[in-house]
């Protein structure tokens, strides 16, 4: 009869140093590939919807707020395709305290249903983190519709990515700036690089500090290269059109399904 | 070591694998709504603006 084998003998139950150390160094591991993947992906995701859903909330409660004045049974006025002149655009005081709504940004070539907030300031904490509104308002610039350079930020990669698209604006583009009083259209001129100190990109007239405006411009700053911050990408809009809310949105806007719920 | 913490873990197999998941779930939601954006907050640049 053929011996049996001796019992297998059982595992020590003993934690060995090496043995703990390496499935901690395995943990680590993985926790970095999390974090990298949270971080391109994951996070934008997350922090995008809120602050779109944050924009897409405001502009609800301006568009009942306009049919609260109108009378509730009014029909909502039809889609605009001309828009007024920029000379007919109110402007708003600039608000005072931080990440204080001001407007929303709507920019189609970012997507169909592409809608931020912008907030007042521009505290990486307060305002360009914020799961409320991510881009912000440059202090002392002038406020949408106003004759000069109406400047905004926001990050480029991470905490929702406002402008992570902003280097794929083609000549032509309209980025929209809603406020209660209606939609101020920008028409995208230009990209240019500079240096993270070149604050004249953010003056009355751009790269020309000290002259007097006689434009409306939009200028939005992100980092560059994407997941640097070695330069800005700066890319500059001229305002073009003028739509009050009680006149109806502008039809590229209502053709994208901007503005319901 | 983490041979050791599904021994103490109690239960039948079924329940230790419940926990487990009901474990991971937890730590995977801490990561990406608290541990993360912390570490991104003091590890990664966020410059985006222009200031002198």
């Amino acid at each position: 009869m053929p011996e049996q084998p001796p019992p297998r003998p059982r595992a020590p139950r003993r934690l060995s140093v090496v043995g703990v150390l390496g499935e901690l160094l395995i943990t680590v591991g993985v926790l970095v590939l999390l974090f990298i993947g949270w971080y391109v992906w994951l996070n934008d995701i997350i922090v995008g919807g809120e602050q779109t859903q944050a924009a897409v909330e405001l502009q609800q409660q301006w568009a009942e707020q306009s049919r609260g004045e109108r009378g509730e049974d009014a029909p909502p006025p039809p889609p605009v395709y001309e828009g007024q002149s920029p000379d007919a655009a109110p402007v708003r005081a600039e608000p005072g305290g931080v990440n204080d709504a001001l407007a929303t940004l709507i920019v189609p070539r970012f997507g169909a249903d592409y809608a931020r907030t912008i907030g007042q300031g521009i505290d990486v904490r307060d305002v360009l983190n914020s799961r409320r509104t991510g881009v912000g308002h440059y202090p002392g610039t002038q406020m949408p519709g106003e004759l000069g350079n109406f400047a905004i930020a926001a990050h480029r990669n991470a905490n929702g990515a406002p402008f992570g698209r902003l280097v794929d604006l083609r000549v032509g583009d309209h980025v929209y700036v809603e406020t209660a009083d209606g939609w101020y259209e920008y028409t995208f001129r230009g990209l240019e690089y500079v240096a993270p100190t070149q604050v004249d990109v953010i003056a009355p007239v751009p790269r020309d500090a000290g002259a007097d405006p006689a434009e409306r411009i939009l200028t939005m700053t992100t980092c560059n290269p994407l997941f640097s911050t070695a330069e800005r990408a700066v890319a500059y809009s001229v305002m073009t059109a003028w739509y009050p809310r009680e006149g109806g949105m502008p039809a590229e806007l209502s053709e994208l399904g901007q503005g319901e719920a | 070591m983490y041979a050791a913490l599904w021994r103490a873990l109690p239960g039948p197999v079924w329940l230790r694998v419940l926990i487990v998941l009901v474990l991971l779930a937890g730590i995977l939601w801490a990561l990406a709504y608290v541990v993360f954006p912390w570490a991104a907050d003091v590890l990664l640049p966020q410059d985006v603006t222009v200031e002198e």
